[in-house]
């Protein structure tokens, strides 16, 4: 009877110990978090914002020549920025509807036979990494674009051959990137709309088009726009798919330029740049952070929106 | 709109319409663009595996993947990158898997609503949607220089971690949500202690979505490049000899992706095809796998 009453007591003390050690492990683990992305800021700024100073921020950010090594070298990065901005863009216009009606396709449309094919081939699109999209996009979009480039430009003197490798090429690539994503998320938006809500559609005596298209959708809509912000976010930040595809100069972002994005400037300069190049490069990575900060709070504010719609 | 008006109104329309069916032109526009949209989905993920395989199945063979690309010997090969990739895997899951999980039990299990936990959410969504040319950069700077770790294996798990954190820690959390409440109710009711209950109850019930998420995460480390260009290296070497192993940590390192990427810009597009034809297989593995799991463990289905 002793020892028992003992063995309970001194437990408990011991218990007492390894539930607090345990509890303030993993709140350790969960803080983490909060250190890691605040020390990502923290690099970032501090690494990127040298060079603003250095350079002058209007200079580096409104300024289109971009030629870091030369003799007097000149650090405006105008055209790199906008190269992103309308490549995000476009690839944003042309994605967004493929995925929204594959997304109607899959929570809605498709027979289940159908659906167990396609929701797979999506699911894999999403998971092929991106070198090599970057690989069939250097083989297959570039040639195809150098051939229309020779047609259009035939009798111009002044283009600047890319051999292919332009903005086009890129925004086709990016498109195909950020389609399982955009896929994905909208299915599963679609997916939430209450049942109840397209059954009295229908019984109104709309068509299930009229349906889709008038009330799941419109009901769907802030999951839609959290997976339009993703699909930006992701095609804001690729790098190594575009990387080669884009060319290897800045330019104008026009559809046969070869271009540099945001992402890819760093990516094929960071290697061999040093000095103030170096640090440009890195205020180059700041403004990229800056834009996806700003997309991550848009879509941190959809999500809450949402469930402020369905809750 | 308006068609459905005057569908309604004549009593004879409304009875050929039933017997008929009648289907609106932007109905049948609209189907075609749905139906449209999906095959290009699927036409995209078939057109880009078979061209790979076209292209690169004739490199691959069995020399390929158990060399080691030299101009001495004359020998191509992966060989030094696959092992990089499992140097990767390895190093970056030991440190990503208890922390993951340890702060996903801390969110589900202890932490109550308030603003230490949104800021820990909202921490999670950034890691997540940075992309992964910041994390090489941050990783550079800070595990490279600050950390005096160069180009080196050690460098590109440290930035990885970073990376697949989310991953773990949002399955984790899924998981233990899943987790009905009777069993910490009862394990309580029983005299348990919680650490003793996470560890004994919810963590073993809690398994498969770990797992689920260990192996995105190791799918996310295969496929990554950007974020390792600038921090594992390039390096291609095989560890030298047994006691090299733990030295190789140490060292610049090349996963596949990396030399696809370098395969690539060097214009050698048949090693380039080879390498992508083995990480097609690695990826669709890993998906396979994440899907039988999912089958397997799912508790819902398994009470019915």
């Amino acid at each position: 009877m002793e020892k028992k009453a003992v063995s309970i007591i001194s437990n408990n003390k011991t218990k007492n110990i390894t539930e607090g050690i345990a509890k303030l492990a993993f709140q350790i683990c969960a803080v983490l978090m909060i250190v890691a992305v605040f020390s990502i800021t923290a690099y970032m700024i501090m690494k990127g914002a040298p060079a603003l100073q250095k350079v002058g921020i209007t200079d580096l950010l409104f300024k289109t020549l971009w030629k870091p090594t030369a003799a007097t070298p000149s650090f405006g990065i105008l055209y790199i920025i906008l190269t992103s901005i309308v490549g995000t863009f476009c690839a944003i216009l042309i994605g967004v509807p493929i995925g929204l009606l594959t997304a109607i396709f899959l929570a809605e449309v498709a027979p289940k036979p159908l659906a167990i094919i396609v929701q797979p081939a999506v699911e894999l699109l999403a998971a092929i990494p991106s070198v090599i999209y970057g690989l069939l996009g250097l083989m297959v979009l570039n040639p195809i674009m150098y051939f229309f480039e020779q047609k259009i430009y035939a009798n111009n003197n002044t283009h600047q051959f890319s051999g292919g490798a332009n903005l086009i090429s890129a925004i086709i690539v990016l498109t195909i990137m950020i389609l399982p994503t955009v896929i994905n998320i909208s299915t599963s938006a679609i997916k939430a709309v209450p049942q109840k809500m397209k059954s009295a559609s229908l019984a109104l005596g709309a068509t299930k088009m009229q349906t889709i298209f008038k009330i799941v959708i419109p009901a769907a809509k802030s999951g839609i726009l959290s997976a339009i912000v993703l699909g930006v976010g992701r095609a804001l930040g690729e790098a190594m798919a575009i990387s080669l595809v884009s060319g290897s100069a800045v330019n104008m972002p026009l559809p046969f330029n070869s271009v540099r994005f945001l992402t890819t400037a760093i990516v094929s300069e960071m290697g061999y740049a040093n000095g103030l190049h170096r640090e440009v490069l890195f205020t180059i990575g700041l403004v990229l952070f800056v834009f996806i900060m700003i997309i991550n709070l848009l879509l941190s504010f959809f999500v809450k929106k949402g469930m402020r719609q369905n809750g | 709109m308006d068609s459905q008006a005057t569908v309604v109104m004549p009593q004879e329309k409304v009875k050929s319409s039933i017997a008929k069916k009648k289907q609106r032109k932007k109905d049948i526009l609209a189907y075609i663009a749905v139906y449209l949209s999906a095959t290009l989905a699927v036409a995209l993920l078939v057109g880009i595996i078979s061209y790979v395989l076209f292209k690169g199945a004739r490199v691959v063979n069995i020399s390929f993947l158990t060399h080691v690309t030299s101009f001495l010997d004359g020998t191509v090969g992966i060989a030094g990158n696959i092992v990089n990739t499992l140097y990767l895997i390895v190093m970056t899951m030991v440190i990503a898997t208890p922390i993951g999980v340890g702060a996903a039990v801390y969110l589900n299990e202890y932490a109550k609503p308030g603003k230490l936990v949104s800021i820990i959410e909202f921490a999670i969504e950034t890691l997540a949607g940075i992309p992964s040319i910041i994390f090489g950069l941050f990783g550079m700077v800070f595990f490279g220089a600050t950390f005096g770790l160069g180009y080196s294996l050690w460098t590109g798990a440290l930035t990885m971690v970073l990376m697949v954190l989310p991953l773990v820690t949002k399955n984790t959390k899924e998981a233990l949500k899943t987790v009905p409440d009777s069993y910490r109710v009862g394990a309580i009711g029983l005299g348990t202690g919680k650490w003793h209950m996470i560890r004994t109850i919810l963590l073993p019930s809690a398994m498969p979505g770990i797992i689920t998420g260990v192996i995105l995460a190791i799918g996310r480390i295969v496929g990554e490049s950007a974020a390792l260009l600038f921090t594992a290296g390039s390096a291609k070497i095989l560890p030298a000899s047994f006691n090299d192993l733990l030295e190789k940590t140490m060292q610049s390192g090349g996963t596949l992706t990396i030399q696809l990427y370098l395969s690539m810009s060097k214009g050698e597009y048949d090693i380039a095809f080879g390498i992508a034809v083995v990480l097609l297989v690695i990826v669709l593995e890993i998906n396979i796998l994440t899907k039988v799991l999912a089958n397997k463990f799912d508790l819902n289905k398994k009470a019915k």
